[in-house]
Protein backbone atom coordinates (compact mmCIF):
# COMPACT_ATOMS: atom_id res chain seq x y z
CA UNK A 1 0.00 0.00 0.00
CA UNK A 2 1.65 3.22 -1.16
CA UNK A 3 0.29 6.53 -2.37
CA UNK A 4 1.37 7.71 -5.84
CA UNK A 5 -1.12 10.47 -6.50
CA UNK A 6 -3.43 12.20 -4.10
CA UNK A 7 -6.35 9.93 -3.45
CA UNK A 8 -4.96 6.82 -5.18
CA UNK A 9 -3.07 3.87 -3.69
CA UNK A 10 -1.66 0.53 -4.74
CA UNK A 11 -3.56 -2.18 -2.92
CA UNK A 12 -2.33 -5.75 -2.51
CA UNK A 13 -4.89 -8.36 -1.55
CA UNK A 14 -5.13 -12.11 -1.61
CA UNK A 15 -8.70 -12.95 -2.59
CA UNK A 16 -9.76 -16.60 -2.44
CA UNK A 17 -6.10 -17.64 -2.46
CA UNK A 18 -5.27 -15.54 -5.51
CA UNK A 19 -2.94 -12.53 -5.13
CA UNK A 20 -3.95 -9.19 -6.69
CA UNK A 21 -2.24 -5.84 -6.99
CA UNK A 22 -4.20 -2.87 -8.23
CA UNK A 23 -4.42 0.92 -8.21
CA UNK A 24 -7.42 1.97 -6.22
CA UNK A 25 -9.17 5.24 -5.43
CA UNK A 26 -8.86 5.64 -1.66
CA UNK A 27 -12.62 6.17 -1.45
CA UNK A 28 -13.37 2.68 -2.76
CA UNK A 29 -14.78 0.16 -0.28
CA UNK A 30 -13.54 -3.41 -0.14
CA UNK A 31 -17.03 -4.40 -1.31
CA UNK A 32 -16.84 -2.25 -4.45
CA UNK A 33 -13.32 -3.47 -5.17
CA UNK A 34 -14.46 -7.10 -5.03
CA UNK A 35 -17.51 -6.54 -7.19
CA UNK A 36 -16.37 -3.87 -9.64
CA UNK A 37 -12.64 -4.43 -10.00
CA UNK A 38 -12.36 -8.19 -9.47
CA UNK A 39 -15.76 -9.21 -10.81
CA UNK A 40 -16.47 -11.22 -7.67
CA UNK A 41 -20.15 -10.32 -7.60
CA UNK A 42 -21.20 -13.06 -5.19
CA UNK A 43 -20.77 -10.58 -2.34
CA UNK A 44 -23.85 -8.32 -2.29
CA UNK A 45 -24.53 -4.69 -1.49
CA UNK A 46 -27.69 -4.18 0.54
CA UNK A 47 -27.43 -0.98 2.54
CA UNK A 48 -23.80 0.20 2.21
CA UNK A 49 -24.04 1.34 5.88
CA UNK A 50 -23.17 -1.71 7.97
CA UNK A 51 -26.82 -2.42 8.70
CA UNK A 52 -27.72 -5.56 6.72
CA UNK A 53 -24.79 -7.99 6.49
CA UNK A 54 -25.26 -8.76 2.76
CA UNK A 55 -21.64 -7.70 2.17
CA UNK A 56 -20.14 -10.05 4.79
CA UNK A 57 -16.77 -11.56 3.83
CA UNK A 58 -13.96 -13.16 5.80
CA UNK A 59 -10.98 -10.85 6.31
CA UNK A 60 -8.05 -12.78 7.75
CA UNK A 61 -10.62 -15.44 8.64
CA UNK A 62 -12.91 -13.08 10.58
CA UNK A 63 -16.34 -11.97 9.41
CA UNK A 64 -16.61 -8.27 8.58
CA UNK A 65 -18.89 -5.91 6.63
CA UNK A 66 -16.93 -5.18 3.45
CA UNK A 67 -19.03 -2.04 2.76
CA UNK A 68 -17.50 -0.17 5.73
CA UNK A 69 -13.90 -1.21 5.06
CA UNK A 70 -11.86 0.96 2.73
CA UNK A 71 -10.04 -1.22 0.21
CA UNK A 72 -6.84 0.69 0.92
CA UNK A 73 -7.16 -0.08 4.64
CA UNK A 74 -7.47 -3.81 3.86
CA UNK A 75 -4.28 -3.86 1.79
CA UNK A 76 -2.02 -6.73 2.77
CA UNK A 77 -4.86 -8.91 4.04
CA UNK A 78 -6.41 -12.07 2.70
CA UNK A 79 -10.10 -12.16 1.90
CA UNK A 80 -12.46 -15.08 1.44
CA UNK A 81 -15.74 -14.45 -0.35
CA UNK A 82 -18.63 -16.80 -1.12
CA UNK A 83 -16.80 -17.77 -4.36
CA UNK A 84 -13.95 -19.14 -2.21
CA UNK A 85 -15.67 -21.00 0.62
CA UNK A 86 -15.95 -24.32 -1.22
CA UNK A 87 -12.86 -26.29 -2.17
CA UNK A 88 -13.32 -25.89 -5.93
CA UNK A 89 -15.24 -29.08 -6.56
CA UNK A 90 -17.28 -29.63 -3.40
CA UNK A 91 -19.66 -27.09 -1.88
CA UNK A 92 -18.96 -25.93 1.66
CA UNK A 93 -21.11 -27.88 4.16
CA UNK A 94 -23.04 -24.68 4.93
CA UNK A 95 -23.80 -24.15 1.23
CA UNK A 96 -25.14 -27.69 1.08
CA UNK A 97 -27.17 -27.19 4.26
CA UNK A 98 -28.75 -24.00 2.87
CA UNK A 99 -29.79 -26.01 -0.22
CA UNK A 100 -31.15 -28.90 1.81
CA UNK A 101 -33.08 -26.71 4.24
CA UNK A 102 -34.30 -24.15 1.68
CA UNK A 103 -32.44 -21.43 3.60
CA UNK A 104 -33.33 -18.66 1.14
CA UNK A 105 -35.99 -17.29 -1.15
CA UNK A 106 -34.53 -14.61 -3.44
CA UNK A 107 -31.00 -15.53 -2.36
CA UNK A 108 -29.71 -11.96 -2.09
CA UNK A 109 -28.69 -12.24 1.56
CA UNK A 110 -27.39 -15.82 1.21
CA UNK A 111 -23.69 -15.21 0.43
CA UNK A 112 -23.47 -12.92 3.45
CA UNK A 113 -25.41 -15.37 5.62
CA UNK A 114 -23.09 -18.23 4.69
CA UNK A 115 -19.83 -16.29 5.15
CA UNK A 116 -21.13 -14.98 8.46
CA UNK A 117 -22.20 -18.44 9.64
CA UNK A 118 -18.83 -19.98 8.77
CA UNK A 119 -17.03 -17.50 11.04
CA UNK A 120 -19.77 -17.57 13.67
CA UNK A 121 -19.34 -21.33 14.13
CA UNK A 122 -15.58 -20.79 14.57
CA UNK A 123 -16.20 -18.03 17.15
CA UNK A 124 -18.45 -20.33 19.16
CA UNK A 125 -15.90 -23.15 18.93
CA UNK A 126 -13.31 -20.76 20.37
CA UNK A 127 -15.65 -20.17 23.33
CA UNK A 128 -16.72 -16.62 22.50
CA UNK A 129 -19.83 -15.74 24.52
CA UNK A 130 -22.83 -13.87 23.07
CA UNK A 131 -25.45 -11.47 24.41
CA UNK A 132 -27.78 -14.39 25.18
CA UNK A 133 -25.19 -16.60 26.90
CA UNK A 134 -26.40 -17.10 30.50
CA UNK A 135 -22.84 -16.83 31.82
CA UNK A 136 -20.28 -14.78 29.87
CA UNK A 137 -17.56 -16.61 31.79
CA UNK A 138 -18.59 -20.12 30.64
CA UNK A 139 -15.83 -21.91 28.72
CA UNK A 140 -18.15 -23.81 26.37
CA UNK A 141 -20.87 -22.57 24.04
CA UNK A 142 -23.66 -24.74 22.75
CA UNK A 143 -25.19 -23.32 19.58
CA UNK A 144 -28.90 -23.73 20.21
CA UNK A 145 -31.52 -21.81 18.21
CA UNK A 146 -31.43 -18.80 20.50
CA UNK A 147 -27.64 -18.53 20.30
CA UNK A 148 -27.67 -18.89 16.52
CA UNK A 149 -30.33 -16.19 16.11
CA UNK A 150 -28.44 -13.74 18.33
CA UNK A 151 -25.05 -14.41 16.75
CA UNK A 152 -26.51 -14.07 13.25
CA UNK A 153 -28.45 -10.88 14.00
CA UNK A 154 -26.07 -8.86 11.83
CA UNK A 155 -27.47 -10.62 8.75
CA UNK A 156 -30.92 -9.47 7.72
CA UNK A 157 -33.12 -11.39 5.28
CA UNK A 158 -35.85 -9.27 3.79
CA UNK A 159 -37.59 -12.42 2.47
CA UNK A 160 -37.84 -13.61 6.05
CA UNK A 161 -36.28 -17.03 5.43
CA UNK A 162 -34.96 -16.98 8.99
CA UNK A 163 -36.53 -20.22 10.17
CA UNK A 164 -34.79 -22.27 7.50
CA UNK A 165 -31.56 -20.28 7.77
CA UNK A 166 -31.36 -21.15 11.47
CA UNK A 167 -32.15 -24.81 10.69
CA UNK A 168 -29.40 -24.96 8.07
CA UNK A 169 -26.83 -23.46 10.42
CA UNK A 170 -27.93 -25.64 13.34
CA UNK A 171 -27.46 -28.70 11.14
CA UNK A 172 -23.80 -27.84 10.44
CA UNK A 173 -23.07 -26.43 13.91
CA UNK A 174 -24.59 -29.53 15.55
CA UNK A 175 -22.35 -31.75 13.44
CA UNK A 176 -19.33 -30.00 14.87
CA UNK A 177 -20.29 -29.73 18.52
CA UNK B 1 -17.23 11.65 -1.01
CA UNK B 2 -14.31 14.08 -1.04
CA UNK B 3 -10.95 12.71 -2.23
CA UNK B 4 -8.51 12.04 0.57
CA UNK B 5 -5.02 10.79 1.25
CA UNK B 6 -4.44 7.67 3.30
CA UNK B 7 -1.48 6.96 5.56
CA UNK B 8 -0.88 3.98 7.80
CA UNK B 9 0.75 5.17 11.02
CA UNK B 10 3.61 3.06 12.37
CA UNK B 11 3.89 4.72 15.77
CA UNK B 12 1.81 6.83 18.14
CA UNK B 13 4.08 9.88 17.78
CA UNK B 14 3.84 9.73 13.99
CA UNK B 15 0.04 9.39 14.04
CA UNK B 16 -0.38 12.35 16.37
CA UNK B 17 2.08 14.49 14.42
CA UNK B 18 0.33 13.82 11.09
CA UNK B 19 -3.11 14.70 12.43
CA UNK B 20 -1.83 17.77 14.30
CA UNK B 21 -0.28 19.12 11.10
CA UNK B 22 -3.52 19.01 9.07
CA UNK B 23 -6.86 20.46 10.17
CA UNK B 24 -8.64 18.15 7.74
CA UNK B 25 -7.04 14.96 9.03
CA UNK B 26 -8.83 12.25 11.03
CA UNK B 27 -7.72 9.10 12.80
CA UNK B 28 -9.16 5.93 11.25
CA UNK B 29 -9.84 3.00 13.59
CA UNK B 30 -12.12 0.23 12.38
CA UNK B 31 -13.92 2.79 10.24
CA UNK B 32 -17.40 1.50 11.11
CA UNK B 33 -18.52 4.98 12.13
CA UNK B 34 -16.13 7.28 10.25
CA UNK B 35 -16.46 5.63 6.81
CA UNK B 36 -20.24 5.69 7.21
CA UNK B 37 -20.20 9.41 8.11
CA UNK B 38 -17.93 10.13 5.13
CA UNK B 39 -20.34 8.35 2.82
CA UNK B 40 -23.18 10.45 4.27
CA UNK B 41 -21.20 13.66 3.71
CA UNK B 42 -21.09 14.46 7.44
CA UNK B 43 -17.30 14.01 7.64
CA UNK B 44 -15.14 15.32 4.77
CA UNK B 45 -11.53 14.59 5.76
CA UNK B 46 -8.63 15.32 3.41
CA UNK B 47 -6.35 12.83 5.13
CA UNK B 48 -7.01 9.58 6.97
CA UNK B 49 -4.33 8.43 9.38
CA UNK B 50 -5.00 4.73 9.93
CA UNK B 51 -4.16 3.91 13.54
CA UNK B 52 -5.74 0.46 13.63
CA UNK B 53 -2.37 -1.25 13.06
CA UNK B 54 -0.56 0.51 15.92
CA UNK B 55 0.90 -1.96 18.42
CA UNK B 56 -1.76 -1.09 21.03
CA UNK B 57 -3.65 -4.30 20.40
CA UNK B 58 -3.32 -6.29 23.62
CA UNK B 59 -5.41 -6.93 26.73
CA UNK B 60 -2.98 -7.34 29.64
CA UNK B 61 -3.05 -7.76 33.38
CA UNK B 62 -1.57 -4.79 35.27
CA UNK B 63 0.73 -5.18 38.31
CA UNK B 64 -2.03 -3.85 40.63
CA UNK B 65 -4.37 -6.64 39.54
CA UNK B 66 -6.33 -4.51 37.09
CA UNK B 67 -6.55 -4.92 33.32
CA UNK B 68 -5.28 -2.71 30.50
CA UNK B 69 -6.96 -2.62 27.08
CA UNK B 70 -4.98 -1.17 24.16
CA UNK B 71 -6.97 1.32 22.10
CA UNK B 72 -6.74 -0.81 18.95
CA UNK B 73 -8.08 -4.02 20.48
CA UNK B 74 -11.20 -4.95 18.52
CA UNK B 75 -14.47 -4.97 20.45
CA UNK B 76 -14.98 -8.72 19.92
CA UNK B 77 -11.53 -9.50 21.31
CA UNK B 78 -12.22 -7.47 24.45
CA UNK B 79 -15.55 -9.25 25.01
CA UNK B 80 -14.00 -12.70 24.45
CA UNK B 81 -10.96 -12.13 26.66
CA UNK B 82 -10.90 -14.39 29.75
CA UNK B 83 -9.69 -11.57 32.05
CA UNK B 84 -12.59 -9.34 31.00
CA UNK B 85 -15.21 -12.10 31.23
CA UNK B 86 -13.98 -13.13 34.67
CA UNK B 87 -13.26 -9.76 36.30
CA UNK B 88 -15.46 -7.26 34.44
CA UNK B 89 -18.46 -9.21 33.10
CA UNK B 90 -20.53 -5.99 32.64
CA UNK B 91 -17.99 -4.87 30.05
CA UNK B 92 -18.16 -8.14 28.10
CA UNK B 93 -21.97 -8.03 28.21
CA UNK B 94 -22.16 -4.38 27.13
CA UNK B 95 -19.96 -5.00 24.10
CA UNK B 96 -21.86 -8.17 23.14
CA UNK B 97 -25.13 -6.22 23.41
CA UNK B 98 -23.90 -3.73 20.80
CA UNK B 99 -23.87 -3.79 16.99
CA UNK B 100 -23.28 -7.20 15.30
CA UNK B 101 -20.62 -9.90 15.23
CA UNK B 102 -19.20 -8.43 12.02
CA UNK B 103 -19.07 -4.85 13.35
CA UNK B 104 -17.55 -5.90 16.67
CA UNK B 105 -14.76 -7.65 14.75
CA UNK B 106 -13.90 -4.33 13.10
CA UNK B 107 -14.61 -1.72 15.81
CA UNK B 108 -11.69 -0.64 17.99
CA UNK B 109 -11.78 0.32 21.66
CA UNK B 110 -10.70 3.90 20.90
CA UNK B 111 -13.14 4.31 18.01
CA UNK B 112 -16.01 2.97 20.09
CA UNK B 113 -15.40 5.60 22.78
CA UNK B 114 -15.22 8.39 20.20
CA UNK B 115 -18.11 7.29 17.96
CA UNK B 116 -20.57 10.07 17.17
CA UNK B 117 -24.22 10.46 18.10
CA UNK B 118 -26.90 8.66 16.06
CA UNK B 119 -29.20 11.71 16.15
CA UNK B 120 -30.90 11.57 12.71
CA UNK B 121 -30.27 15.27 12.04
CA UNK B 122 -26.57 14.99 12.79
CA UNK B 123 -26.29 12.33 10.07
CA UNK B 124 -28.32 14.35 7.52
CA UNK B 125 -26.28 17.27 6.11
CA UNK B 126 -29.44 18.91 4.71
CA UNK B 127 -30.81 19.59 8.21
CA UNK B 128 -29.82 22.23 10.79
CA UNK B 129 -27.67 20.72 13.56
CA UNK B 130 -25.50 22.62 16.03
CA UNK B 131 -23.22 19.65 16.50
CA UNK B 132 -22.48 19.27 12.80
CA UNK B 133 -22.68 22.96 11.93
CA UNK B 134 -22.29 25.27 14.93
CA UNK B 135 -24.95 27.97 15.10
CA UNK B 136 -27.33 26.36 12.58
CA UNK B 137 -29.85 25.33 15.24
CA UNK B 138 -31.04 22.04 16.69
CA UNK B 139 -33.67 20.20 14.63
CA UNK B 140 -34.23 17.56 17.28
CA UNK B 141 -35.69 19.71 20.07
CA UNK B 142 -38.92 20.20 18.08
CA UNK B 143 -38.40 17.18 15.81
CA UNK B 144 -37.55 13.49 16.28
CA UNK B 145 -36.02 13.20 19.73
CA UNK B 146 -37.58 9.95 20.91
CA UNK B 147 -34.17 8.46 21.60
CA UNK B 148 -32.35 11.60 22.73
CA UNK B 149 -31.24 12.93 26.09
CA UNK B 150 -33.24 13.38 29.29
CA UNK B 151 -30.25 14.29 31.47
CA UNK B 152 -27.62 17.00 31.02
CA UNK B 153 -29.06 18.31 27.74
CA UNK B 154 -28.77 21.96 26.73
CA UNK B 155 -30.99 24.30 24.68
CA UNK B 156 -28.41 23.84 21.90
CA UNK B 157 -28.26 20.04 21.65
CA UNK B 158 -30.03 17.03 23.15
CA UNK B 159 -27.93 14.27 21.59
CA UNK B 160 -27.08 10.99 23.30
CA UNK B 161 -23.83 9.05 23.17
CA UNK B 162 -24.60 5.72 21.50
CA UNK B 163 -21.91 3.45 22.97
CA UNK B 164 -22.83 0.50 25.18
CA UNK B 165 -19.19 -0.25 26.00
CA UNK B 166 -18.61 3.24 27.42
CA UNK B 167 -21.48 2.80 29.90
CA UNK B 168 -19.87 -0.29 31.40
CA UNK B 169 -16.47 1.42 31.45
CA UNK B 170 -17.98 4.40 33.31
CA UNK B 171 -19.43 2.12 35.99
CA UNK B 172 -16.10 0.26 36.30
CA UNK B 173 -14.09 3.47 37.01
CA UNK B 174 -12.07 3.14 33.80
CA UNK B 175 -9.34 5.64 33.01
CA UNK B 176 -8.40 6.60 29.47
CA UNK B 177 -4.83 7.15 28.29
CA UNK B 178 -4.40 9.79 25.61
CA UNK B 179 -1.56 11.40 23.67
CA UNK B 180 -2.27 15.05 22.88
CA UNK B 181 -1.35 16.83 19.62
CA UNK B 182 1.83 18.29 21.13
CA UNK B 183 2.85 14.82 22.31
CA UNK B 184 1.86 15.14 25.98
CA UNK B 185 0.47 12.00 27.61
CA UNK B 186 -2.39 12.11 30.11
CA UNK B 187 -4.66 9.74 31.96
CA UNK B 188 -8.26 10.90 32.39
CA UNK B 189 -11.16 9.28 34.23
CA UNK B 190 -13.56 8.17 31.48
CA UNK B 191 -16.32 10.38 32.87
CA UNK B 192 -14.12 13.46 32.37
CA UNK B 193 -13.33 12.70 28.72
CA UNK B 194 -16.70 13.96 27.47
CA UNK B 195 -17.52 17.67 27.73
CA UNK B 196 -20.96 18.46 29.16
CA UNK B 197 -23.40 19.70 26.48
CA UNK B 198 -23.15 23.49 26.62
CA UNK B 199 -23.46 26.06 23.88
CA UNK B 200 -20.85 24.35 21.66
CA UNK B 201 -22.10 20.79 21.15
CA UNK B 202 -19.60 20.37 18.30
CA UNK B 203 -16.85 20.37 20.92
CA UNK B 204 -17.44 16.94 22.39
CA UNK B 205 -14.27 16.20 24.33
CA UNK B 206 -12.27 17.85 27.08
CA UNK B 207 -9.01 17.00 25.29
CA UNK B 208 -7.80 19.08 22.31
CA UNK B 209 -8.76 18.12 18.75
CA UNK B 210 -6.28 15.61 17.33
CA UNK B 211 -5.79 13.78 20.62
CA UNK B 212 -5.22 10.04 20.20
CA UNK B 213 -6.74 7.56 22.63
CA UNK B 214 -4.06 4.95 23.32
CA UNK B 215 -5.65 2.69 25.93
CA UNK B 216 -8.12 2.10 28.72
CA UNK B 217 -7.15 1.04 32.25
CA UNK B 218 -9.55 -0.86 34.50
CA UNK B 219 -8.65 -0.70 38.19
CA UNK B 220 -8.83 -3.86 40.30
CA UNK B 221 -12.22 -4.08 42.01
CA UNK B 222 -13.82 -6.84 44.03
CA UNK B 223 -17.22 -5.40 43.07
CA UNK B 224 -16.57 -5.62 39.36
CA UNK B 225 -16.51 -9.41 39.19
CA UNK B 226 -20.26 -9.36 39.85
CA UNK B 227 -21.07 -6.39 37.63
CA UNK B 228 -23.81 -6.59 35.00
CA UNK B 229 -25.15 -4.73 31.98
CA UNK B 230 -28.76 -4.52 30.91
CA UNK B 231 -29.87 -2.91 27.67
CA UNK B 232 -33.36 -2.13 26.40
CA UNK B 233 -33.94 -1.66 22.67
CA UNK B 234 -36.78 -1.62 20.20
CA UNK B 235 -35.94 -5.04 18.77
CA UNK B 236 -34.25 -8.04 20.38
CA UNK B 237 -30.81 -7.57 18.81
CA UNK B 238 -28.68 -5.36 16.54
CA UNK B 239 -30.14 -2.01 17.61
CA UNK B 240 -28.97 0.91 19.68
CA UNK B 241 -30.15 1.23 23.28
CA UNK B 242 -33.17 3.30 24.27
CA UNK B 243 -32.01 2.90 27.85
CA UNK B 244 -29.32 0.86 29.59
CA UNK B 245 -27.61 0.36 32.93
CA UNK B 246 -24.27 -1.02 34.08
CA UNK B 247 -24.05 -1.71 37.79
CA UNK B 248 -22.17 -3.47 40.57
CA UNK B 249 -23.29 -3.89 44.17
CA UNK B 250 -21.82 -5.13 47.43
CA UNK B 251 -24.16 -5.73 50.35
CA UNK B 252 -23.63 -7.14 53.87
CA UNK B 253 -26.27 -7.75 56.57
CA UNK B 254 -28.93 -5.98 54.55
CA UNK B 255 -26.81 -2.84 54.08
CA UNK B 256 -25.28 -1.45 50.90
CA UNK B 257 -21.51 -1.39 51.38
CA UNK B 258 -20.61 -0.16 47.90
CA UNK B 259 -22.33 0.42 44.60
CA UNK B 260 -21.64 1.60 41.03
CA UNK B 261 -24.34 2.67 38.59
CA UNK B 262 -23.96 4.11 35.09
CA UNK B 263 -26.80 4.84 32.67
CA UNK B 264 -26.76 4.72 28.86
CA UNK B 265 -28.86 6.38 26.12
CA UNK B 266 -29.94 9.17 28.47
CA UNK B 267 -27.21 11.82 27.99
CA UNK B 268 -24.44 13.01 25.70
CA UNK B 269 -22.03 10.82 27.66
CA UNK B 270 -22.29 7.68 29.77
CA UNK B 271 -24.11 8.96 32.87
CA UNK B 272 -22.56 7.88 36.15
CA UNK B 273 -25.36 8.02 38.75
CA UNK B 274 -23.30 9.66 41.52
CA UNK B 275 -26.36 11.03 43.34
CA UNK B 276 -28.00 7.61 43.57
CA UNK B 277 -24.72 5.97 44.61
CA UNK B 278 -24.17 8.47 47.46
CA UNK B 279 -27.70 7.93 48.78
CA UNK B 280 -27.39 4.13 48.64
CA UNK B 281 -24.02 3.63 50.32
CA UNK B 282 -24.48 2.79 54.00
CA UNK B 283 -28.27 2.55 53.64
CA UNK B 284 -30.59 -0.44 53.50
CA UNK B 285 -30.39 -2.86 50.57
CA UNK B 286 -34.11 -2.81 49.85
CA UNK B 287 -36.25 -2.22 46.80
CA UNK B 288 -37.68 0.94 48.39
CA UNK B 289 -34.18 2.33 48.92
CA UNK B 290 -33.14 1.52 45.34
CA UNK B 291 -36.27 3.24 44.09
CA UNK B 292 -35.81 6.44 46.04
CA UNK B 293 -32.10 6.61 45.14
CA UNK B 294 -32.75 6.38 41.40
CA UNK B 295 -35.68 8.79 41.76
CA UNK B 296 -33.28 11.32 43.28
CA UNK B 297 -30.93 10.81 40.33
CA UNK B 298 -33.77 11.29 37.85
CA UNK B 299 -35.25 14.29 39.69
CA UNK B 300 -33.18 16.50 37.40
CA UNK B 301 -34.37 14.79 34.24
CA UNK B 302 -35.79 17.19 31.65
CA UNK B 303 -37.61 15.01 29.18
CA UNK B 304 -38.77 16.44 25.86
CA UNK B 305 -42.20 15.97 24.22
CA UNK B 306 -41.52 12.39 23.05
CA UNK B 307 -38.89 10.88 25.32
CA UNK B 308 -40.47 11.02 28.79
CA UNK B 309 -40.85 7.22 28.59
CA UNK B 310 -37.13 6.98 29.41
CA UNK B 311 -37.69 8.13 33.00
CA UNK B 312 -39.78 5.13 34.14
CA UNK B 313 -37.77 2.84 31.82
CA UNK B 314 -34.49 3.75 33.52
CA UNK B 315 -36.06 3.61 36.98
CA UNK B 316 -37.36 0.10 36.32
CA UNK B 317 -34.15 -1.36 34.91
CA UNK B 318 -32.02 0.13 37.69
CA UNK B 319 -34.25 -1.16 40.50
CA UNK B 320 -34.48 -4.63 38.92
CA UNK B 321 -30.75 -4.76 38.32
CA UNK B 322 -29.92 -3.84 41.94
CA UNK B 323 -32.40 -6.43 43.22
CA UNK B 324 -30.78 -9.08 41.02
CA UNK B 325 -27.29 -8.11 42.13
CA UNK B 326 -28.31 -8.22 45.80
CA UNK B 327 -30.17 -11.52 45.42
C1 LIG C 1 -25.35 -0.77 11.98
C2 LIG C 1 -24.60 -0.38 13.22
C3 LIG C 1 -25.09 -0.73 14.47
C4 LIG C 1 -24.39 -0.38 15.62
N1 LIG C 1 -24.92 -0.71 16.83
C5 LIG C 1 -24.26 -0.35 17.97
C6 LIG C 1 -24.78 -0.64 19.26
O1 LIG C 1 -25.85 -1.24 19.40
N2 LIG C 1 -24.07 -0.26 20.35
C7 LIG C 1 -22.88 0.41 20.23
O2 LIG C 1 -22.28 0.72 21.26
N3 LIG C 1 -22.37 0.71 19.04
C8 LIG C 1 -23.03 0.35 17.91
N4 LIG C 1 -22.51 0.68 16.69
C9 LIG C 1 -21.36 1.59 16.63
C10 LIG C 1 -20.04 0.90 16.66
O3 LIG C 1 -19.84 0.34 17.94
C11 LIG C 1 -19.00 1.98 16.38
O4 LIG C 1 -19.17 2.38 15.03
C12 LIG C 1 -17.60 1.50 16.60
O5 LIG C 1 -17.41 1.12 17.94
C13 LIG C 1 -16.59 2.58 16.23
O6 LIG C 1 -15.27 2.04 16.30
P1 LIG C 1 -14.29 2.14 15.05
O7 LIG C 1 -12.97 1.64 15.47
O8 LIG C 1 -14.90 1.51 13.85
O9 LIG C 1 -14.26 3.72 14.88
P2 LIG C 1 -13.97 4.63 13.60
O10 LIG C 1 -15.17 4.66 12.73
O11 LIG C 1 -12.68 4.26 12.98
O12 LIG C 1 -13.79 6.04 14.32
C14 LIG C 1 -14.85 6.69 15.05
C15 LIG C 1 -14.35 8.09 15.46
O13 LIG C 1 -13.31 7.99 16.42
C16 LIG C 1 -12.10 8.55 15.94
N5 LIG C 1 -11.05 7.64 16.40
C17 LIG C 1 -10.92 6.32 16.09
N6 LIG C 1 -9.92 5.77 16.81
C18 LIG C 1 -9.42 6.75 17.60
C19 LIG C 1 -8.39 6.81 18.58
N7 LIG C 1 -7.67 5.73 18.92
N8 LIG C 1 -8.14 7.99 19.19
C20 LIG C 1 -8.85 9.10 18.86
N9 LIG C 1 -9.84 9.10 17.94
C21 LIG C 1 -10.13 7.95 17.34
C22 LIG C 1 -12.26 8.67 14.45
O14 LIG C 1 -11.52 9.76 13.93
C23 LIG C 1 -13.76 8.89 14.32
O15 LIG C 1 -14.08 10.23 14.53
C24 LIG C 1 -23.17 0.31 15.52
C25 LIG C 1 -22.66 0.65 14.27
C26 LIG C 1 -23.35 0.31 13.12
C27 LIG C 1 -22.77 0.68 11.78
S1 LIG D 1 -29.64 17.05 19.19
FE1 LIG D 1 -27.54 17.72 18.79
S2 LIG D 1 -26.92 16.34 17.15
FE2 LIG D 1 -29.18 16.30 17.14
S3 LIG D 1 -29.88 17.98 15.79
FE3 LIG D 1 -29.73 18.85 17.83
S4 LIG D 1 -27.66 19.74 17.80
FE4 LIG D 1 -27.68 18.23 16.17
S1 LIG E 1 -24.10 -3.69 2.45
FE1 LIG E 1 -22.69 -3.87 4.07
S2 LIG E 1 -23.93 -4.20 5.78
FE2 LIG E 1 -25.41 -3.76 4.21
S1 LIG F 1 -33.47 -14.82 0.78
FE1 LIG F 1 -34.18 -12.89 0.03
S2 LIG F 1 -33.17 -11.54 1.38
FE2 LIG F 1 -32.79 -13.42 2.32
Amino acid sequence: MTSQRIGVSTVRLVVNDEPHELEVDNRMSLLDLLRERLGATGTKKGCDHGQCGACTVLLGGRRVNSCLILAVAASGASVTTIEGVGDGTELHPLQRAFLEHDGYQCGYCTPGQICSAIAMIEEAAAGWPSAVSADVGAAKVSLDGEEIRERMSGNLCRCGAYVNIVAAIADVAGGRA
Amino acid sequence: MREFEYVRAGAVAEAVRLVAADRDARFLGGGTNLVDLMRLGVERPGLLVDVSGLPLDQVTETPDGGVYIGAMVRNSDVAAHPLIRERYPALAQAILDGASGQLRNMATTGGNLLQRTRCVYFTDPTKPCNKRQPGSGCSAIEGDHRNLAILGASPHCVATHPSDMAVALAALDARVDVTEPRGGMRTIPLGDLYRPLGDRPDQELTVPEGTLVTGVALPPSPLAARSRYRKVRERASYAFAIGSVAAALDTADGTVRDVRIALGAVASRPWRAHTAERILIGGPATEAAYRSAIDAELAHAQPLRDNAYKVPLVRTIVVRMLEELAG
